[in-house]
């Protein structure tokens, strides 16, 4: 058996535009592997966001679309109803998923489509200049939160996840974070188990990611991915929230 | 019995220096190079290639598919 | 092959669901808002004995977006809503332009602007026509004036946007919406218009794979601005192509109505009672909005006719007249704002009046 390890051939020999120690970069291979496992590349069409991620279609050796901030999961409606054997998921950060796109996330769960959303958690808005998000947890700085997240003022940090979980029309859904070689072979993990879900017919799936985002976070790559350790997990328990048989 | 050779190919223009591979990796055979890529940015250099196992958890940790595991020709 | 002509008598919002079925639209979302709920009512069951899907959308940016998601997936998609809704939808339908897809949205306009009331109007032709979403970019736009031109332009639409790979709105009214007239088709009618969609994302089997995107921002020949000139190029060619106008007794007439939709056919009513006390009245009724037929008008104008626009809004559609006969003198204005509907007596008025 072989012990090498190259790039994997779903995503294209490029360099991406992501910052040193983006979680973006991650996920995209992982996302690949699993494509490449499975044997899917060819059958696969996939859903980028607005975000830093935008720009997926860039880096993907498989079939991808755009979607407007938000919509992505009724893009891929309209896409898994026209094409029901295909692998389609979508690729979302938190204000796509859980701000802007919070209907179309929770009703493309309550219908239960049977797509995957792979939902990338770093609590802030990286693409225009780190701005609180939804999933910004009380107490941190952002852009628009200077004094810090508090919550009579600017709210809770919203678990759309647990939120997604009452759904009866939702099957699986799984938080993993990206903080050691083992919590990303775990979240390789759920993803494939999302994908192979998807490919068994077994309905709607959400896979949400801890991600690090050095730059607007203010951190250093290794300091990020201990933030996400010591103080986002503590908001964002990871683990399987749901998975029905 | 010819046992197979690996070896760790680091694409110095694919990293970024996050150093994620290099708090990864067990036995400390990565670090940060004084040089720096073709986007200004420094890259990771084996730098203890004896220390190497190639098991891979580099690999793992990588954002940019910089590393490789590769067979030794 | 035997034709078997089915007739029956229809509803306006019906008879534009039957003729998106019949040209192979298999793919509808919508959300319910008065004067459309008919269509979308008519597609939930007609759509599942077609094996096709309706969605029932959670709102109408999802409706858009889904139809998005059918037409890059290389299907015939179609959703519908009145004008607060279609406002909602802009954001979709630039999208939808940026990233040449083809779709059809139907709109049964009603009294605007806000939540106004459900009587019919005219006052989205600025938003139809105009843009109405973000970004240089043109909807072609289909104005039917009957039950059964709803059906027949809806049918035409999917072979246009198709053609074009440019989204196709039927601009409609809430009176041709819900009232009911015969409808005629042949029942063995097959979808036009189909052609090979190579662009459409259905898995990268055997190809290269592709990506869908409205979003430009490489330079050169990558760049936004190339893009915008190529999608200026496609406008000037169905400009070139598209435009569909109804001359009715213009030949020798002085005096000319120009309207579209229910307008258009109080427009005719008043051209047949004025010809019959020997007035010499026409009218153009406009089939197209985007293109408009500035070229027809301007050549009744040469001729030195006057005109008279009726519009149920503040004028909208006027104002694209004037662009046309570039003689203010010569065009009159007529219309009825939130709901009203334009009377034959004013407009017979008008027209006498004016000498």
């Amino acid at each position: 058996m072989g012990k090498t390890y190259t790039r994997p051939n779903s995503m294209k020999d490029v360099l991406t535009h992501y910052c040193p120690g983006c979680g973006h970069g991650m996920v995209h291979r992982i996302i690949c592997e699993v494509i490449d496992e499975l044997d899917v590349r060819e059958t696969t069409i996939a859903v980028a966001p607005v975000g830093c991620a935008v720009l997926a279609y860039d880096y993907w050796n498989f079939d991808t679309t755009e979607a407007a901030h938000g919509r992505t999961p009724a893009v891929a409606t309209g896409i898994k109803r026209i094409h029901p054997d295909k692998l389609v998921f979508t690729y979302q950060g938190d204000g796509d998923l859980a701000a802007i796109g919070t209907a179309e996330t929770i009703h493309a769960g309550n219908r239960g489509e049977n797509i995957s959303i792979i939902f990338v958690n770093n609590g802030v808005y990286g693409m225009t200049g780190g701005q609180m998000a939804p999933t910004t947890i009380l107490g941190q700085i952002t852009a628009t939160s200077p004094y810090s997240r508090r919550s009579e003022k600017e709210g809770f940090p919203l678990k759309i996840m647990e939120m997604m979980a009452v759904l009866p029309g939702v099957t699986y859904l799984e938080r993993t974070m990206l903080t050691s070689p083992k919590e990303v072979i775990k979240t390789k993990k759920a993803i494939k188990r999302s994908f192979k879900r998807q490919l068994d017919k077994k309905g709607f799936s959400m896979v949400e990611i801890l991600s690090p985002c050095p730059t607007y976070w203010g951190l250093s790559p290794l300091e990020s991915i201990k933030r996400i350790e010591n103080e986002v997990v503590a908001t964002y328990p990871v683990g399987v929230i749901k998975e029905d048989k | 019995m010819g046992k197979k050779k690996y070896k760790l190919k680091i694409d110095r223009e694919r990293c970024k220096g996050c150093l994620f591979c290099a708090e990864a990796c067990p036995l400390k055979a990565l670090s940060i190079s004084d040089d720096v890529n073709g986007r200004g940015l420094k890259y990771v250099v084996l730098s203890s290639p004896e220390k190497c196992t190639k098991c891979g958890l580099c690999v793992v940790m990588c954002p940019d598919c910089a590393i490789e595991i590769v067979e030794e020709e | 092959m035997r034709r078997s002509k089915i007739k029956y008598l229809s509803t306006g919002n019906e008879a534009c669901g039957e003729g998106a079925l019949r040209a192979g639209c298999r793919f509808y979302a919508g959300y319910p808002i008065t004067p459309q709920n008919e269509l979308t009512a008519y597609m939930s069951r007609r759509m599942e004995e077609e094996n096709g899907t309706f969605i029932q959308a959670e709102s109408e940016l999802a409706a858009i977006n889904m139809v998005f998601g059918a037409s890059v997936a290389g299907a015939r998609a179609m959703t519908s809503s009145s004008s607060p809704g279609i406002s909602l939808k802009q954001e979709g339908i630039s999208y939808i332009a940026g990233a040449e897809l083809p779709a059809v949205i139907v709109n049964i306009m009603r009294g605007g602007p806000g939540l106004g009331n459900i009587a019919a109007s005219q006052s989205d032709y600025f938003q139809a026509t105009k843009g109405g979403g973000h970004g240089d970019y043109r909807s072609i736009v289909l104005a039917p004036a009957t039950v059964q031109e709803m059906f027949d332009f809806t049918y035409d639409a999917f072979s246009l946007a198709d053609k074009y790979r440019n989204p196709v709105m039927i601009l409609a009214d809430g009176m041709l919406g819900q009232m009911m007239e015969p409808l005629a088709f042949d029942d063995n009618i097959k979808p036009s218009g189909i052609i090979p969609k190579p662009w459409a994302l259905t898995g990268a089997e055997g190809r290269e794979p592709l990506s869908a995107k409205s979003l430009r921002l490489g330079s050169g020949k990558n760049s936004l601005e190339r893009h915008n000139e190529w999608l200026q190029e496609k406008y000037k060619n169905i400009e070139r192509s598209e435009i569909k106008t109804e001359l009715y007794k213009t030949d020798d007439a002085a005096k000319i109505i120009v309207a579209y939709g229910s307008p258009g056919r109080i427009g005719r009513s008043c051209v047949d009672t004025m010809r019959d006390d020997g007035d010499a009245i026409g009218l153009v009724r406009l089939k197209t909005l985007w293109p408009f037929p500035y070229a027809e008008i301007r050549k009744l104008a040469e001729r030195g006719c006057e005109f008279l626009v009726v519009e149920m809004s503040a004028g909208q559609m006027v104002e694209d007249v004037r662009l046309a006969v570039q003689d203010d003198n010569k065009v009159s204005f007529y219309g009825r704002m939130g709901g009203g509907i334009p009377e034959e007596e004013v407009i017979i008025k008008k027209l006498k009046n004016r000498g």
